[in-house]
């Protein structure tokens, strides 16, 4: 095996295809797109050579602002959700539903297989104000209280919006934790229970140090995907009201597509690049610093 | 392992040759299809890109390849595609990038977004065919289009404020307001009494029935001009004649006038519920005629529904009589299939020649197109006619002038405005943010 792989030819004759497809799909349209960012135009009007005006666009852009706040608001909340209530699960399938867990765990992971559009018009209707009454606003109205119209402020918009995407993706991050807390030995927590650890010791001395590495996973995936969240947002509020939950995305696909602007939308999209870039590297930093001295 | 030899290198070399071949196999499948002729060669299918919210246009097309149009569908048979409105304009720039549009389609939502496609070659003039063309609708189509007769009047549309007859005499309204304040008194009088004054939607893109009211209260206000000025930077939308407009409108929202939560109400829903007699008006074109006339959707009868003009505002120098006209949902010509295809020809020359009269038979459409005056219509619709007949002065609507981000922008926020969730001074400062 080792002298397959030392031989280059055959290293190269191996990756090749692989590699041309990924420049041909990923690599190529990324610098295009990193190209029109010099450009103002479209498809239809061709294109002229913009310098710097797009750039300079950015920092003028009363609706940029708006998304960047939007997207980071979103991601930090539902990674914060996600993994929060993931590793909350984990701990109730490691703790108190080992007999019965693989019932609970099917149920909470069955939203993470459904459509995303599915997913969106089911919480639509669940939090309907008009022209009909959805459940929660039943509930609401039941108990005496006055109705919520959730999708016409944007407070209330997004709490729905980050009530779903916790919801729809909670049963993953459980799933993903709890594999990593069945690798913490029993012995040791036998040991720390018979010196008298309690749960709530067990939990922050033995079960949180141990899991950190596959914490820190988690956390690095759900930053990575919510900074990127595009499909949830679209089908539940279309980025309502008026723009007040449209991420960078969204902002990005309206700009490009619906109005035609292919070279400020490459700008938004390179901005939405250095974002995630700029976190990568804030987590990987920390997470080497963390876990490897844990 | 042993080195590789030479004998393992051909299997490696055969699938490396294939998956290239593969690959460039996928990569042109991945070019757009491109049905339209050129060179002089026939199209296989007459194609038609319509949208699904608009059922009368193929409809009326399918009938026409049926009956009027049979010999032109045996040469060329129609095919019909379909595309959500909403991202109709997106899918119109993707197929003109790739040079493959069809022969036929609805224009684009953006009045803009056609002109540019005129302006690229991609959209056919179509004043040289339009002998059919009622002069009402080639006058609106020419001050929509800078002069040029872009597209093909499947409909001639005036819009105004409809009204439940029976509702209003109920709550003691005998007349119809002839002025926005007597509009606005009747408005108040009806919530009052518990009933809903407009119906009207605002969610999502479906805001544009409420910006349609700014617009109309600053095309009474200011004149018929009023809109054009900010087209050509000689006024702002910000201004305080214009956000008066606004404001006026936020009022009428923050008073709860156009119902619960209007940015959760779409079209069809406004339209049911003022068709099933929970609302006393609603802000609709002419297109809706077919909805007035079908009694499995009008719950209230033909006989009760009632057009008004937008009314009057106190001290305004813009009339009445000034209507609100469009050519709402119409069919844009690919030049280069027209010009290349004598098969496409003879199917538009068709399209000019009869659709005018199926419409209106089938559907109580009414077009921009002459008809062979041999269809007995409706009592309402004969009404609409007439009004049609009578419109010496046309206005377009609040969007008519803007770009296409600016149109999303304005309409995205209609629905806020209702609501009375924004003032109107600032959904003036976010829509001319956007006008680019």
């Amino acid at each position: 095996m080792h002298s397959v792989l030392g031989d280059r030819k055959s290293v190269a004759l191996l990756l090749g295809p692989a590699l041309l497809v990924y420049s041909l799909v990923m690599l190529v349209p990324m610098l295009w797109s990193l190209g029109y960012t010099f450009f103002t135009g479209s498809v239809i009007s061709g294109f002229t050579w913009a310098g710097g005006a797009n750039f300079s666009k950015l920092l003028d852009d009363p609706a940029l602002p708006q998304a960047l706040w939007f997207t980071v608001k979103y991601a930090v909340v539902i990674t914060v959700g996600q993994v929060l209530v993931g590793y909350l699960l984990a701990l109730l399938y490691v703790f108190f539903l080992r007999r019965a867990g693989s019932i609970i765990r099917t149920l909470v992971f069955f939203p993470v297989i459904l459509p995303t559009v599915a997913v969106a018009l089911l919480f639509q209707k669940f939090f309907e104000y008009a022209p009909q009454t959805g459940p929660v606003n039943a509930a609401i109205e039941a108990f005496g209280g006055t109705g919520v119209d959730f999708f016409s402020t944007p407070g209330h918009a997004f709490l729905v919006v980050a009530l779903m995407d916790i919801w729809r993706s909670m049963g993953f991050y459980a799933v993903l934790l709890y594999a990593g807390l069945l690798d913490i030995p029993d012995e040791m927590m036998e040991a720390a229970a018979m010196d008298g650890a309690g749960t709530w010791r067990l939990i922050r001395s033995i079960v949180v140090p141990l899991s950190l590495p596959v914490l820190v996973s988690s956390l690095v995936f759900s930053i990575n995907g919510t900074l990127k969240a595009f499909d949830s947002i679209y089908a539940l509020t279309g980025g309502g009201p008026g723009s007040a939950t449209s991420p960078l995305t969204l902002y990005m696909y309206q700009t490009s597509f619906a109005y035609g602007d292919y070279g400020y939308g490459s700008t938004i999209a390179l901005t939405l690049t250095v974002l995630c870039l700029l976190v990568t590297v804030v987590i990987f930093r920390a997470t080497r610093r963390d876990v490897g001295q844990g | 392992m042993a080195p590789i030899s030479p004998r393992t290198h051909r299997p490696a070399r055969v699938a490396a040759a294939i998956s290239a071949l593969a690959l460039v196999v996928s990569t042109a499948a991945c070019g757009g299809g491109d049905d339209t002729a050129s060179g002089g060669s026939s199209a296989k299918n007459f194609s038609f890109l319509s949208i699904n919210e608009n059922t009368t246009i193929p409809a009326t097309l399918t009938t026409l390849s049926q009956k009027e149009c049979a010999t032109q569908n045996a040469a060329q048979p129609l095919e019909i595609k379909k595309q959500a409105q909403a991202s109709l304009d997106q899918q119109l720039q993707l197929l003109a990038g790739q040079g493959a549009l069809p022969q036929t389609f609805i224009a684009a939502n953006a009045p803009s977004l056609t002109s540019q496609l005129a302006d690229s070659g991609s959209v056919l003039d179509t004043a040289a065919i339009s002998q059919g063309v009622l002069p009402a609708a080639s006058s609106t189509i020419t001050s929509l289009y800078d002069g040029k007769q872009l597209v093909l009047p499947t409909e001639l549309n005036i819009e105004g404020i409809w009204y439940n007859k029976k509702l209003l005499a109920d709550n003691g309204i005998t007349t119809p307001p002839a002025t926005w304040d007597d509009l606005v008194a009747a408005f108040a009088k009806l919530h009052a009494a518990g009933v809903q004054p407009i119906s009207q939607a605002g969610k999502g893109g479906d805001g544009w029935g409420v910006t349609r009211w700014v617009g109309n209260y600053i095309l009474r206000q200011q004149g018929p001009d009023a809109l054009k000025k900010v087209a050509d930077g000689s006024a702002q939308l910000t201004d305080p004649q214009y956000v008066a407009a606004a404001d006026a409108i936020a009022a009428l929202g923050k008073a709860g006038y156009f119902g619960k939560s209007p940015t959760s109400i779409d079209y069809a829903t406004a339209l049911n519920t003022f068709l099933t007699g929970k609302a006393a008006f609603i802000y609709m074109g002419s297109w809706a005629l077919s909805d007035f006339n079908d009694e499995s959707k009008n719950k209230i009868g033909a006989d009760n529904v009632g057009f008004l003009k937008f009314p009057t505002v106190t001290g305004g120098t813009g009339t009445a009589d000034q209507m609100p006209a469009n050519v709402g949902t119409a069919l844009a010509i690919s030049k280069k299939a027209y010009e290349n295809d004598e098969n496409t020809r003879a199917w538009v020359t068709c399209i000019v020649d009869n659709y005018g009269t199926v419409a209106l038979r089938d559907s109580s459409q009414i077009t921009g197109f002459a008809t062979d005056g041999s269809v007995e219509v409706p009592a309402l619709t004969k009404q609409i006619q007439t009004e049609i007949a009578g419109v010496r002065t046309s206005v377009l609507w609040f969007e008519a002038y803007f770009s296409a981000k600016a149109t999303t922008v304005s309409q995205g926020n209609g629905g806020l405005l209702a609501g009375g969730q924004l003032t109107g001074e600032k959904f003036m400062q976010t829509v001319t943010a956007n006008l680019g």
